[in-house]
């Protein structure tokens, strides 16, 4: 079987799955002739044709809502958004259109468009080229969330994307485009969306992240590994829906938890998870549940990037904080 | 008052003169109950009447075919009347009643109807452009002979979204036929006080796009660019762009004072009125006599009666429904 990088999972995805649907089509800025910034949609004007893979002005409100008059209309756009902070000026068309028709025609029309981008700091980058905007995605009823963490997981969860019935957002981390390799099968396979990943199985504390920052989590679990400590970590993989059963019971196992994200601290998705284990298992806890996040500022860059960003260290210490409440 | 000069008249068929005036009255008589309903709060949200703007819908309609899709704005009950959805159906959703075609949901700004491609009905001013060039996408991709008729106002010529529409709509050559309802007030903002270039054409042709002014007032000259601009642009000639100069007689919507115009001005705009004006012109040319004018208004204050006594009788929305569509059931679409 190939190893292969994010960006080729994600590219052999998309091929194939344009080979089994024709209606299936891609369009964004520079995702034709030159492949996309990433290179991740790199052949497939070749193959396909400009009639399927549309270099867009760069026109973010009018590629989203051109691929919601699409996905209305029988097709299955992917839309590429070059870097997830230029998804602002596309903010309309996604919040106020995309999450909304099915529910504001109640269900005589529905949306299933795919929007791809990439996000995520650590690749020394400036702030529009670095954020972490899930949680404002995730607050749009109507949106599906995904976040994969390595190239098995995006090609199985994007084949699972393009087949969704809803739109989703699909959040590529980008520091891990080209970061690791693993094997991806050449052969179909998806991962159903709405359902976490229990990556490392323990009972001494539940750790929880998603996209880039699963690398560093599974370093502090090993780091805790050789002090005895068994941690579980969750692969949250599906931002919206979150998959609450996995979650807590987990946390109502381990009694311990710790959540790791790259944005900013408040209202940032491990807020949301904070409560839903307090809803839910707060008599279970034996020490308030953790977060390692960035912080409430602009991405800095470049030389406080890595300060911004949660590492194993700091992840290491919120574990133990809750180890020793 | 006739702005046509007799010989430039042309032939009329007596029936399909009689279904324009029909058509045009359905939508003054609806938005005239509508109002009623409005104060005496049994629709609720916002109101936003077409009144004297009619000919506009009714003419660009004609054009079209059922396979065709329409893309309108918030003032949009008269589009979707004509367009086909019923009386019934759109007063129910603008009742809020589960019988609407939007299960009362969608209410005034938000008719969507899937039977007769009607993809809204849209609160957001240039909201639904790149939703229609996604259609038009769409059908070009998919080799589909099919056109989309989007619907805007001039305000919307203010917004981005206008210029990344026909950019792309211009660029990839797409079935788009952009009708721009200039009504001379985004809301309670004159056009020369929003635009430095207030020449809406000159606009739409800075892309490449053919752009024709029309006398939106003029049922028969709307009904005529219309056709001239669908048959173009299904030949597979890309888009087109229609300026329809209109008037709306009544308040943007049900709370506006009003302030930005004398009540002189929409008076003298009101002597153009379409409706009038076109029963007129048929009564000289022998095609409308009274009493054939009295039996359409008959026929039509039956219908929007029937209406209003279907969407009365109409129920509400359970509270078991209040969180579904947001997603697909049972990963179904």
């Amino acid at each position: 079987m190939a190893k292969l990088t994010m960006v080729e999972a994600i590219n052999l995805a998309l091929k194939q799955e344009m080979e089994r649907d024709p209606s299936v089509v891609v369009l964004g800025e520079d995702v034709g002739k030159n492949g996309g910034v990433f290179r991740v949609t790199q052949g497939l004007y070749e193959q396909f044709g400009d009639a399927r893979v549309a270099d867009t002005p760069l026109s973010e409100s009018a590629i989203v809502g051109v691929a919601i008059g699409m996905a209305v209309y029988g097709l299955r756009p992917v839309a590429e958004i070059q870097f997830e902070g230029f998804i602002y000026a596309a903010m309309e068309q996604l919040i106020s259109h995309a999450s909304r028709i099915r529910t504001r025609s109640r269900g005589r029309y529905y949306c299933p468009l795919v929007l791809r981008m990439p996000y995520g700091g650590g690749i020394r980058a400036p702030e529009h080229h670095s954020e972490s905007n899930e949680a404002l995605l995730v607050h749009t009823p109507g949106l599906k969330v995904v976040a994969p963490s390595t190239p098995y997981e995006a090609k199985g969860l994007l084949v699972s994307a393009i087949r969704d019935p809803d739109p989703v957002i699909f959040m590529e981390p980008k520091r891990v485009y080209r970061a690791i390799k693993e094997e991806v099968p050449e052969e179909e396979y998806s991962i159903p969306l709405g359902q976490s990943r229990i990556v490392t199985e323990g009972r001494d504390v539940t750790v929880i992240s998603w996209g880039a920052m699963l690398q560093a989590t599974l370093k502090a679990a090993a780091l805790m590994g050789e002090r005895g400590i068994r941690s579980e970590v969750i692969d949250l993989r599906s931002l919206s829906p979150l998959d609450d059963e996995t979650i807590i019971e987990s946390v109502k196992k381990t009694r311990r938890a710790v959540i790791v994200h790259e944005a900013p601290r408040t209202c940032g998705l491990g807020a949301e998870l904070v409560a839903r284990i307090n809803e839910k298992a707060l008599l279970y806890l034996e020490a308030p549940v953790e977060r390692v996040t960035g912080f409430d500022t602009v991405m800095p860059l470049p030389k406080l990037e890595q300060h911004y960003l949660p590492n194993a260290e700091r992840v290491v210490e919120a574990m133990d904080r809750v180890l020793n409440f | 008052m006739n702005l046509r000069a007799k010989e430039s008249m042309p032939v009329l068929q007596r029936d399909h003169a009689l279904h324009l005036l029909r058509e045009m009255l359905r939508i003054r008589r609806f938005e005239e109950k509508s109002a009623e309903l409005y104060a005496a709060a049994k629709i609720r949200g916002f109101l936003h009447l077409y009144i004297g703007e009619e000919a506009v819908a009714v003419g660009v309609m004609q054009a079209l075919e059922p396979r065709d899709a329409v893309v309108a704005t918030y003032r949009e009950h008269g589009h979707a009347l004509v367009r086909g959805v019923s009386a019934a159906s759109v007063m129910a959703e603008m009742c809020g009643k589960v019988e609407g075609c939007c299960r009362g949901r969608g209410g005034s700004m938000h008719i969507f109807d899937a039977a007769t491609r009607f993809y809204g009905g849209n609160a957001i001013v240039g909201g639904g452009l790149p939703l229609a060039v996604g259609l038009a996408l769409a059908d070009k991709m998919m080799r589909r002979k099919q056109v989309t008729a989007c619907f805007f106002g001039e305000g919307a010529v203010a917004e981005g979204e206008f210029h990344e529409s026909m950019n792309l709509a211009a660029l990839w050559g797409l079935p788009v036929v952009f009708c721009c309802e200039n009504n001379l007030y985004a809301m309670g903002t004159a056009l020369e006080r929003s635009e430095s270039e207030t020449d809406l054409c000159l606009k739409a042709a800075s892309f490449e796009v053919p752009s024709w002014p029309v006398d939106g007032m003029d049922i028969l000259a709307v009904e005529e660019a219309a056709r001239r601009a669908v048959t173009a642009v299904r030949s597979g000639g890309g888009p087109y762009f229609l300026e329809f100069r209109t008037y709306r007689f009544r308040a943007h919507s049900m709370f506006d004072p009003e302030l930005y115009r004398t009540k002189q001005e929409v008076e003298e705009w009101k002597k153009r009125d379409p409706i009038p004006n076109f029963s007129v012109l048929l009564k000289e040319q022998g095609l409308l006599k009274e009493e054939d004018l009295d039996l359409i208004e008959a026929e039509v204050g039956a219908e929007i009666h029937e209406a209003v006594q279907f969407a009365e009788a109409g129920n509400w929305e359970p509270v078991e429904d209040l969180t579904r569509f947001v997603y697909s059931e049972q990963g179904r679409p």
